[in-house]
């Protein structure tokens, strides 16, 4: 029995990208959850807000990596970021203008806007797709590693190493800033309590003198910089595809409506939920069981639970089971 | 304009493109998109039925039109006698074993009064790994059966055409699965339910080598039409052919895409024909009256759940009968081309153009919105030619160039957009 070994394989394989990934989707599912407690529709087009974002700034990049711009150990896509947020900001507050306004005012139900979404989608989906073509793009530069697997073996002298990834690690600070900043925002500045306000009960918001057209947009750019950061740190993380970005859509929402729709702290928790019911249901235990266990019970196969191609499945059947047991989500979101 | 009037005139125009392209570009290309015009309007039928006789909202078309192509290769693919041989029981096996764990958890979740939970997960945990103990093994057997041609158990070999019902068979069983759980739930929350089980089977589809052969895809499906070679090898053939002055390669292939058009056509308008007669039947208008208003159509004592499961069922049904149709047309069943945009979003722009809740609308939106999406390829590449045609080669040019067939998924959500703003009950609107 080895647990040190164990626990650092853990750590490696399981918990350090299940904390990754959980940051990326709970910063996605905030956006989706935004949309839904202010505009009152499931944004479907958030996918590819998302992969609009990341574009700009992988464009920006490749820019600055020309000019020979560089941060050091930090990947340059950090100093891209705000072009990246400006532009899609830009591009969801030309899309409410021109798409979303509209139905806003003749007060549309819910449905109609879902599939109105779905058109902009589309149209997300095709600009992408037409600048930057369907391919993957990998843009991360600057160090690699942290702390490489060989170094982390030799200073504790363990034999199972412990990789920690520049991206990894610039997720989940990044993810920490944007939470403690959005929910100071929401929480503590007039802007931000009026659009607590109006997501609450937008009738009352609106005798209290509450300007709607000012709530949307501060949400909608609230919004766009959410998809930005998410999209780019995916990016980072894994690589950029633009139909990728549109699958994400499943985990996201699946995030937002585990945690409850419309409720920001849900959105996070559903995010990690689901990351690392994916990632734990998706690794191969042997390792880990390898050295909890004697010898002789050692497991000879993977000790997969199912193969990674199924991990949408995993995210579906916590989102159904939640559902079907607790319909407005863990942290009680809200229905129109 | 009557609606009659409208509707002949909008059918014309569909008649009046389909044969345009006959003479401008091809007859081949002409019959290619009529096929695949007619069954995009069947999967759009079906898709109105649950949209627009119910206000469904269901985007996972893709996994019907995907269980139905699954249909063909059970049906019609011979089977692979050395690899049922290998290890085809012990598969059965193990979904039996698969089955039985369910039935299993279900039981001990409805009788057991404490301690349920925990027992019911210590059942699903110990049923899960006795399932995968005793499939796994089947499955590596069978995948080992010859992996570069086979390597997968085949279908049942019964002529083709059964798996166009048995498609829909399939894809409500599914249905009636998916029904059952997600009906309940919100309009957002069964769209999300949908997509997420539409992307399930088709990665199952993807992933099962023993079932689908994955991405190997299966080819070579039994058709149900004359093949081209043996057409043009046939004497009386030829002749009449080559006495109607066309050449008889070319010849062979507008006859075979002719038979599998009035084959679909055939379909569609069985089909249309049901639908209509459902929609204006008492029970189509009680699925109207309970989309319109669920709380009073329930305080009229409808089982509004019940009637939404049937609708759904049928609905899907009508998509897998499509998606088997499609795969027999293609002659393959390739899992890794099912895209959700393709298959899923693509047929809601076809039934929201066309007008939902009118069948006819559907139709119509079906084979228009299917001719656009072929031919805005080459008709944006001949945009972007005129648009670049001033500039120096160079890699901007190339690059745009190379996007023209992205063009398709830009028209396709312009016109969504365009439609909802301008014309949001479509072009044939409910009646």
């Amino acid at each position: 029995m080895d647990v040190l070994n164990a626990l650092v394989a853990l750590l490696n394989y399981v918990l350090v990208p299940g904390i990754t990934y959980g940051s990326q989707l709970a910063i996605g599912a905030l956006g989706v959850t935004l949309v839904y407690g202010i505009l009152r529709f499931s944004n479907f087009a958030h996918g590819d807000t998302m992969a609009f974002g990341t574009m700009v700034t992988i464009l920006a990049t490749w820019g600055l990596q020309s000019m020979g711009v560089s941060l050091g150990p930090l990947p340059t896509a950090l100093l891209a970021l705000p072009l990246g947020i400006a532009a899609t900001a830009l591009l969801v507050l030309a899309t409410d203008r021109m798409v979303y306004r509209f139905y806003r005012r003749v007060r549309a139900k819910p449905v109609i806007l879902v599939i109105v979404s779905i058109g902009v989608m589309f149209v997300m989906n095709g600009v992408v797709r037409l600048i930057i073509g369907p391919e993957d793009q990998r843009f991360a530069d600057g160090a690699r590693f942290l702390i490489t697997a060989r170094e982390f073996k030799q200073w504790t002298g363990l034999s199972e190493g412990l990789a920690l990834r520049s991206t990894q690690v610039l997720t989940i600070v990044t993810a920490i800033i944007v939470v403690i900043a959005l929910f100071w925002f929401l929480n503590r500045t007039r802007t931000g309590k009026s659009m607590r306000a109006y997501s609450d009960n937008e009738d009352l918001a609106l005798l209290s003198g509450i300007n709607p057209e000012r709530v949307v947009l501060v949400t909608w750019l609230i919004v766009a910089a959410l998809a930005t950061v998410a999209g780019v740190l995916y990016g980072l993380d894994k690589s950029f595809r633009p139909f990728t970005y549109f699958q994400l859509l499943l985990p996201i929402f699946a995030s937002a409506i585990v945690g409850g729709l419309g409720n920001p702290l849900g959105a996070i928790a559903g995010g990690f939920l689901i990351a690392f019911s994916e990632v734990t249901v998706t690794y191969a235990w042997k390792k880990v069981l390898g050295y909890l266990l004697p010898d002789s019970m050692a497991p000879d196969n993977l000790v997969q639970l199912l193969s990674t191609d199924y991990k949408f499945a995993v995210s579906f059947v916590i989102l159904l089971i939640v559902l079907l047991f607790r319909p407005t989500g863990l942290f009680r979101g809200k229905s129109v | 304009m009557s609606e009659t009037a409208r509707k002949v005139a909008l059918f014309g125009l569909v008649v009046v493109l389909i044969v345009g392209t006959g003479m401008v570009q091809s007859w081949n290309s002409a019959l290619l998109i009529l096929n695949m015009g007619l069954i995009s309007a069947v999967m759009a039928l079906g898709l109105n039925l649950q949209w627009g006789f119910a206000g469904l909202f269901n985007i996972g078309v893709m996994g019907f039109v995907a269980l139905g192509g699954l249909a063909t290769v059970l049906v019609a693919h011979p089977p692979v006698t050395e690899a049922w041989s290998a290890g085809g029981l012990r598969i059965l096996a193990g979904l039996a074993t698969g089955a039985g764990v369910i039935v299993a958890a279900a039981l001990v979740l409805k009788r057991l009064r404490r301690h349920r939970t925990l027992a019911v997960i210590a059942v699903l945990v110990v049923g899960f790994f006795l399932f995968r103990w005793v499939f796994d093994g089947g499955v590596e057997a069978v995948e080992a059966v010859n992996p570069a041609s086979t390597g997968f158990l085949g279908g049942l070999g019964l002529p083709v055409l059964l798996a166009w019902p048995i498609g829909g068979v399939l894809a409500a069983g599914a249905a009636w699965i998916i029904g059952k759980t997600a009906l309940g739930l919100r309009s957002d929350y069964l769209a999300i339910a949908t997509l997420g089980i539409a992307e399930i089977i088709v990665a199952v589809m993807k992933n099962e080598d023993w079932l689908t052969r994955g991405v190997k895809n299966v080819i070579g499906l039994p058709r149900p039409v004359p093949n081209e070679i043996d057409l043009q090898n046939t004497p009386g053939f030829v002749e009449n052919a080559t006495a109607i002055g066309i050449d008889p390669v070319t010849a062979s292939t507008l006859w075979v895409k002719g038979i599998y058009g009035v084959l679909f056509a055939m379909v569609l308008i069985l089909l249309l024909f049901l639908a209509q007669r459902a929609l204006h039947s008492p029970w189509g208008r009680m699925m109207r009256a309970i989309r319109d208003n669920e709380v009073a159509a329930e305080a009229m004592g409808k089982d509004v759940i019940g009637r939404h499961l049937q609708i759904f069922i049928l609905g899907s049904a009508v998509c897998g009968i499509a998606g088997a149709m499609m795969t027999t047309l293609d002659g393959q069943l390739t899992p890794g081309t099912y895209q959700p945009l393709r298959f899923t979003f693509l047929i809601w722009v076809m039934v929201i153009v066309g007008g939902s809740g009118n069948n006819f609308g559907a139709v119509l939106g079906g084979m228009l919105i299917w001719f656009a999406w072929v031919q805005v390829e080459p008709a944006g590449l001949w945009f972007l030619q005129t648009l670049t045609s001033g500039m120096a080669e160079g890699p901007l040019k190339t690059h745009l160039l190379d996007s023209a067939a992205h063009m398709r998924l830009l028209t396709m959500g312009v016109i969504l957009l365009l439609v909802l703003r301008f014309s949001p009950r479509g072009l044939i609107p409910e009646r």
